[in-house]
């Protein structure tokens, strides 16, 4: 009897805890829907990533999701999957399409128009600027200028 | 009583504004020193107004007057009082009443700080700003009024939205305004000298301390923006490419590109045309921003309420003010003469060069977040354009600036040597490179990005040592304490601002690399490891806050078998309009945030719980302020001291300048 | 001068988009379905959950697939609509009963009316998400050959049906 209670007393605090369990069942199912949902929109909240979200849509998305990834489909057919039903909305990451060329060049052709004319303005610009040479006259007024200024302050 | 009050100052502001902006431009036009001379009572009398008209909306709030429509929108008698005075800007119209407010402050702060001005500059730029005033101002009385009754006065308000019931709400909007409208100075600045027709260096130099200032208030905005979106929505994100965001991002891309160029036109008188352009393309930015937050244009989890009308008003205004401003441009900049001349590599053209990728960062950003409108306004579908899109484009764009901001520096005016800069740089790219590489197997892991974001943070730095070094054995002075004070203040700005960009890298490339995060259900006991910490739920009690009902959970942390800290997250029910907020629990670090927060209510007392253990993620923040701290202590190099130490001085009669012709 | 022109053309071309967009609405989503076939499902029927409701039962009709539910404040607002025109017999409407309990809307039904010849039961939303359902209510005009031929999202109004609906299912009817 005293030993009972002994070890009663030892298990009854705190002492071993169990370890919590992850939501999902499949690590790598939950591992793989993350990288997936990340990149998705939700189509009510649509200000949050499918993963974010608690919409009721976005909870049956991620379970659509889950029984993809646990039939074994890619990534792309998965995708593909909620494209054919919502359309290009629902990727965050814009497809590489005839109408979405222009986004995704855009910037580096920005960059590279912005360079050359950089470049070819600043080319002109030493051919018709021209410097007037200083003479050592005006050098030692200069000089003088400035330290006589320094004494003011 | 008191919201009338309110609303006929906002009336006889607008009449002062209108006046503002009209008599003193054409004064300056014709040489009318009368009229050029109402500008600054005009903008101290508006200041005046405004500030009473805010005051009374304040009162309003303060007293929870719920017969003016906004307050009974955005307010309850529940809510304590601070929330109840931020409440003002909690949503449109209220907010719009700040802007002007903030509007009013700068134009006050221009007329005490402008005797150094020439008088045709002064009564111009006070002219420019009291016609974006007007714009606001109409706006408002017309579509957009803060003391709009409601009659029958409500019993009880609807109550501020619990995500804004928070410290965050009490600072971010207000400095996130100072920064937006602050740019409205500089653009004046350059309307201003447009319309004189005289572009010389003396008008970079007048514009750079408040284009600097603006800067800080718009980082240290966008900053606090960004950490109250870390620790009050709950998912541990800092920033998401929202539209809202851009909005903000935009103005301070321009603005950083205009800081550096008011740079080499001050120093050099080069490129005023190119400095003029991005001073009216930063405030331009701004003002597209509060059109797109406000029209509906675009979906953001931040947008107000939106009403066509509105929007039709904001854009009408935008064309106007944007669109009179480039065409000005267009008329003018032509005649503006060229400054001196430079070599491609010098420092004048590593600034430059910094300009074009920056405002080429600038358009991209604007390029994602207007894209799917072009796409949905050509009838060519619609797309989403999230970070995956900004994350791909934006971190190539800056990576050569992040780079050049090591070489710019050191390099020469006019021209630069390159190889001896290569010379003096060898040892900084030497040990950045080692140190990068190495570093991330040191920590754990290693990927390319890692050692990216590492390399240009070190790169940063060493390279602000190896100038540093050079800087003050060129100084006069015996002692190390002596060379130092000789270094002027806007040097160490300039280091400090750098190296806080460094910091952010740091904490951005850190973040991405190495945070982890756990799902989990948790039943009373349990524990759940993450990042070396072992956490353990214990449960959670009913709490009752003033407004709201809330489960508080218990989570005790510790390390390695040692008490770390007790984290108590929240999952809240706010009474007024029965909404459900989570409050997550964070113990903030200098090399590491822990964060839990309340997932849902399971079976048994078991709670669904999300974990992050987030390395560096605080140096984000930290960066960005020790970049504002940058620009405050350029800001109070010693001209600038000099400067207003001579405003306050007895003037001499100042000699009347005659007009330039302007009318040709 | 012409450079000078061009932030001020730049300009006018966003103004002129910004200007345009104020009459999009952007949370909205068009279908991608529209032209493509009405995906297939096979689901219990309301009334007589032996039985099933499927969209090849009605090939060789033309015909409306409204999605709705007794949780939806919006499908109350449309409701006299669907009455009307579940009335005047122009076009037969089916009703998709999305993510409701049963007895809630056999209970919605008696109360308000029943517009619906036959009413299926998609209670875990998966006939929604092939549709591309994002909201109730949403419906969809189909053809004889089972193509999706429209799709109205939100409530219907006497206006859309009038202007929009009913030519086209006259339209559809005479091919």
């Amino acid at each position: 009897m005293i030993w009972l209670t002994f070890i009663m007393a030892l298990v009854s605090g705190p002492v071993w805890a169990g370890e919590a369990q992850p939501l999902g069942d499949d690590p790598a199912v939950e591992a793989r829907l993350k990288h997936l949902a990340v990149e998705l929109r939700c189509l009510v909240c649509q200000n949050q990533t499918l993963a974010d979200s608690n919409a009721p849509l976005a909870e049956d998305l991620r379970r659509e999701v889950r029984e993809m990834i646990v039939k074994d489909m890619t990534d792309k057919e998965i995708v593909d999957f909620l494209v054919e039903r919502y359309g290009d909305f629902v990727l965050y990451r814009p497809p590489l399409k005839a109408t979405t060329t222009l986004l995704w060049v855009g910037p580096f052709v920005l960059l590279a128009v912005g360079g050359t004319v950089l470049v070819i303005t600043l080319r002109r610009r030493s051919q018709k600027v021209v410097d007037v040479p200083v003479t050592d006259e005006e050098h030692r007024r200069v000089e003088q200028l400035l330290t006589e200024g320094g004494k003011h302050s | 009583m008191i919201p009338e009050i309110g609303h006929f100052a906002l009336i006889l502001a607008l009449c002062v504004a209108v006046v503002q902006g009209s008599l003193p431009i054409y004064g300056a036009a014709v040489g009318n020193s009368a009229l050029m001379a109402i500008a600054k009572p005009a903008a101290r009398a508006q200041f005046l107004l405004v500030l009473i008209a805010f005051c009374s909306l304040g009162y309003a709030f303060a007293e929870k007057d719920f017969s003016v429509l906004y307050v009974a929108a955005t307010s309850n008698s529940q809510l304590p009082l601070h929330y109840r005075l931020a409440a003002i800007w909690g949503a449109h119209e209220g907010s719009l009443l700040l802007w002007t407010f903030i509007l009013t402050w700068w134009m006050f702060a221009v007329t005490l700080f402008s005797k150094h001005l020439p008088e045709t500059m002064r009564s111009r730029i006070l002219g420019v700003m009291g016609l974006v005033s007007v714009g606001f101002l109409l706006f408002m009385l017309t579509v957009s009024n803060p003391f709009e009754r409601l009659i029958p006065a409500a019993v009880e308000g609807r109550d501020l939205n619990p995500l804004l019931q928070d410290p965050g709400m009490v600072v971010h909007p207000p400095m996130l305004y100072m920064g937006y409208v602050g740019f409205s100075v500089a653009f004046a600045f350059a309307i201003a000298a447009l319309l004189g027709g005289n572009l010389d260096a003396a008008w970079a130099r007048w514009s750079r301390p408040w284009t600097t200032v603006a800067w800080c208030f718009l980082t240290v905005g966008i900053a606090m923006g960004s950490g109250w979106a870390y620790y009050e929505l709950g998912w541990g994100g800092w920033w998401f490419w929202d539209p809202v965001e851009n909005a903000s991002f935009m103005p301070w891309l321009a603005g950083t590109a205009l800081v550096h160029s008011l740079a080499v036109t001050d120093k050099r008188g080069g490129f005023k045309v190119w400095t003029v352009l991005l001073a009216i393309m930063a405030f331009s930015l701004s003002l597209l921003g509060t059109f797109l937050v406000r029209s509906g244009v675009l979906t953001s989890v931040h947008a107000f309420a939106t009403d066509p009308k509105r929007g039709t008003f904001i854009l009408a205004f935008l064309a106007i003010v944007i669109g009179g401003s480039l065409a000005l441009y267009a008329w003018r900049a032509p005649r503006v003469g060229l400054g001196g001349s430079f070599a491609m590599v010098s420092r004048e053209g590593m600034l430059l060069a910094n300009n074009v990728l920056l405002v080429a960062a600038m358009g991209s950003v604007l390029l994602g977040t207007l894209y799917p409108l072009f796409l949905d306004a050509l009838d060519l579908g619609k797309i989403s354009v999230g970070p995956p899109y900004f994350d791909s484009v934006f971190a190539p764009l800056m990576a050569p600036a992040i780079f050049l901001m090591g070489i710019g520096p050191l390099a020469q005016w006019k021209k630069a040597e390159v190889p001896d800069l290569l010379k003096r740089l060898k040892w900084a790219f030497g040990v950045s490179l080692v140190t990068a590489l190495v570093l991330p197997f040191v920590m754990g892991k290693w990927t390319p990005l890692l050692s990216l974001g590492l390399l240009l943070a070190l790169w940063v730095v060493t390279t602000a040592v190896v100038g540093l070094r050079e800087r003050l054995s060129h100084s006069n002075g015996t002692g190390l304490s002596d060379r130092m004070a000789a270094v002027p203040r806007s040097y160490w700005g300039m280091l400090v601002a750098h190296c806080g960009i460094a910091v952010f890298i740091v904490g951005v490339t850190m973040v991405k690399g190495f945070e982890t995060e756990s799902d989990v259900r948790m039943n009373v006991g349990e524990t759940a490891t993450i990042g070396g910490y072992t956490f353990r739920f214990d449960g959670t009690e009913d709490v009752v806050g003033p407004n709201y009902t809330a489960a508080r959970g218990t989570f005790h942390v510790s390390r390695d078998g040692r008490e770390t800290t007790v984290l108590y997250p929240e999952k809240r029910r706010y009474t007024a309009q029965n909404q459900v907020m989570t409050e997550a629990a964070i113990d903030p670090g200098l090399l590491r945030d822990l964060y839990v927060s309340l997932g849902e209510p399971l079976d048994g007392g078991a709670w669904s719980v999300r974990l992050y253990h987030k390395p560096f993620v605080d140096w984000i923040w930290g960066g960005c302020f020790i970049m504002a701290l940058g620009g405050v202590l350029a800001i109070s190099d010693r001209r600038y001291r000099l400067a207003w130490r001579k405003e306050k001085e007895p003037k001499v009669a100042p000699v009347a300048r005659p007009a330039r012709c302007e009318v040709a | 001068m012409n450079r000078f022109l061009l932030p001020l053309s730049i300009f006018v071309v966003v103004v002129g988009f910004l200007g345009i967009g104020l009459t999009l609405n952007p949370r909205e989503i068009p279908s991608p379905l529209i032209g493509k076939a009405a995906p297939e499902f096979s689901q219990p029927q309301l009334y007589e959950p032996e039985k099933t409701f499927s969209p090849a039962d009605l090939k060789g009709k033309v015909w409306l697939l409204n999605f709705w539910a007794s949780w939806c404040s919006g499908c109350k607002t449309e409701h006299p609509v669907l009455m009307e025109l579940a009335k005047s017999g122009q076009v037969p409407i089916y009703g998709m009963d999305y993510k409701d309990q049963r007895d809630e809307a056999v209970g919605w039904l008696q109360r308000w009316g029943n517009p619906y010849p036959v009413v299926g039961v998609d209670e875990a939303g998966r006939v929604g998400i092939n549709y591309g359902v994002y909201g109730v209510p949403e419906t969809y005009v189909i053809d004889k050959q089972g193509m999706i031929r429209y799709k109205q999202i939100g409530p219907l109004d006497p206006d859309t049906v009038a202007k929009k609906i009913l030519p086209l299912v006259q339209q559809l009817e005479s091919q």
